[in-house]
């Protein structure tokens, strides 16, 4: 065919190099000099380097291995610059630039990102940076889109990375898969910091769309690949079947005009339905466990409840207001309160909700879900000047956004003569 | 890596003087098994490591205008409870780390050693 005999496109060939070695060619250099301070900058380099030369001189038979070597060389010119700035340039005839390899550990046969993925999430960093170098390290997302997904500015984002990568140098984290005694707290944490990317990402709110469903949909690819890679771990199989079928609804979460819709108006034909089978495949091989992993295979059961109900009507509240309980329970948190007095509301009435609610309202004070909650509620109890009063309460406490002017729109829809309870 | 490891604090151990004699050997039990974990982790190294005096027998020298001044007790808070340090050669934060747990539960503070001409 015509088409084969096309030489392949330099740019095209490094941007798929970029997406599926990226980790693998950082967390070799990271293993080979010791240095994740130095290594992603000069992986960058050598990318930004390759397009260059792959253009003018051919693409290289092995691509990730041009890749490797390059950016291999340039962490050892970083380091021999660092020994000239020191005044100790006479010492490098001698000195061994790299670090004496390492005996082999557990897991020195296994994947380089894994060991990369628990270095980003190291319990020493801040658990704010964490999820941020979890997205850089393991899958390269570019400082921009980081920086958007967390809504702060590249230049912070950057110098924030730098300092957790220049940490890991100095307070020598280990490039390991930790010791098996201590996966369950590892796996943990890497699996906090995932879903921290992800719902940062997944909340709504202005700005550019693309940019941060972009940042989204990587931060379920990292989980993906988390749960795939440590294949033992419940928290991780969890965490990735939970953010898999909350993605799998994203189309429908917007509408064309870009406002929210609701789960029980959202047009079930938009959801990614081979995604929702993928989840519900990674939740039905877990077992009920405790801890953090239980959390979040609660949470993944919800989510799954939804996802299979054909219609909103079909919905089995009563199994997701039993489900909230039993997570209610284990983690006391307000916020699954609030979620659960919705489900007790679909399955015993409104009234039966609010009642639910009220404990809630005491440990969420000033929350707008709790009021905004409250209004949709009181409005299903046909008490009209209640839910005005909730509503506005709400609409003072929400920042703008999509979600306040969801709010503002259902307040507006009460006003409507002869609009509907629903 | 060294790595100066500081024994600042209690934590949830009693305060070591209010502990019988038993519970203090099964304290001194623990700093062994340390010793021998160290001595078994390979590229892993105790350098030095003492005991140190109660905070009351600690003493600060400062110097300010040239003048040498000896004041008593310690000088930073953090300080208040050191009883104790290590110095200890290891490749990595967590292999010290995951050895630290050997010891009774003290709070400690874990400082990489630099080299100053580097």
């Amino acid at each position: 065919m015509v088409q084969s005999l096309r030489a392949p496109d330099p740019g095209e060939v490094l941007a798929q190099v970029c997406r599926e070695d990226w980790g693998r060619l950082l967390g070799h250099l990271i293993r080979r000099h010791g240095r994740p301070d130095l290594a992603e900058d000069a992986l960058a380099e050598a990318i930004a380097s390759a397009y260059g030369q792959w253009s003018a001189a051919g693409i290289p038979a092995v691509p990730p291995a041009w890749l490797s070597h390059v950016a291999s060389r340039r962490v050892l010119d970083a380091i021999r610059h660092e020994r000239t700035l020191a005044g100790k340039a006479h010492l490098l005839a001698t000195a061994d630039p790299a670090p004496a390899p390492a005996e082999a550990m557990p897991g020195a046969d296994t994947d380089d990102r894994l060991p990369l993925l628990f270095m980003a999430t190291h319990p020493a960093l801040a658990p704010e940076i964490r999820p941020a170098l979890a997205l850089r390290f393991v899958l390269g997302v570019p400082t921009r889109d980081i920086a958007a997904l967390f809504l702060v500015p590249e230049a912070t984002m950057a110098a924030r990375l730098t300092r957790a990568k220049k940490r890991l140098r100095t307070i020598g984290a280990a490039f390991a898969v930790p010791d098996p005694q201590r996966w369950p707290q590892r796996c943990d944490d890497v699996a906090r910091a995932i879903y921290l990317a992800f719902t940062a990402g997944y909340a709504p709110r202005d700005g550019p769309e693309v940019v941060h469903v972009r940042a989204t949909s990587e931060a379920v690819r990292l989980a993906d690949l988390a749960a795939d890679l440590m294949t033992d771990s419940p928290v991780l199989a969890a965490l990735s079947a939970l953010l898999t079928l909350h993605d799998a609804r994203r189309d429908a979460r917007t509408g064309a005009d870009g406002a929210l819709v609701r789960l029980a108006d959202q047009d079930r034909t938009r959801w990614n339905h081979s995604q929702i089978r993928a989840g519900l495949a990674r939740l039905t091989a877990l077992t009920p466990t405790t801890g953090y992993a239980e959390e979040l295979r609660l949470q993944a059961l919800i989510a799954a409840f939804h996802a299979s109900a054909a219609t909103s009507a079909d919905t089995d509240w009563v199994a997701i207001a039993r489900t909230y309980a039993r997570l209610e329970e284990l983690t006391g948190s307000p916020v699954v309160r609030l979620n659960r007095a919705v489900a007790v509301a679909e399955v015993a009435g409104a009234m039966a909700g609010l009642d639910v609610l009220r404990a809630a309202a005491d440990q969420l004070p000033g929350h707008h879900r709790v009021a905004a909650v409250r209004a949709e509620l009181l409005r299903r109890e046909g008490d009209r000047q209640g839910a005005r009063a909730a509503y506005d309460e709400a609409l003072t406490a929400c920042p703008d956004g999509p979600e306040r002017r969801h709010l503002q729109a259902r307040r507006d829809s009460l006003e409507t003569p002869g609009a509907g309870t629903r | 890596m060294k790595y100066l490891v500081l024994l600042i604090g209690d934590g949830e151990m009693a305060p070591w003087d209010s502990l019988t004699p038993e519970e203090q050997g099964a304290g001194m039990q623990k700093f062994e098994e340390f010793d021998a974990a160290c001595r078994a982790r390979a590229g892993v190294e105790i350098l030095g490591g003492e005991a140190l005096g109660s905070p009351d027998t600690a003493t600060v020298m400062r110097t300010r205008g040239g003048q040498v001044a000896l004041t008593e007790g310690p000088y930073a808070e953090a300080l208040e409870g050191l009883g104790g340090f290590y110095l200890i050669e290891s490749p990595d934060l967590d292999t010290l780390v995951d050895l630290l747990r050997v010891l009774p539960a003290f709070d400690m503070q874990i400082a990489p050693v630099i080299d100053p001409y580097a």
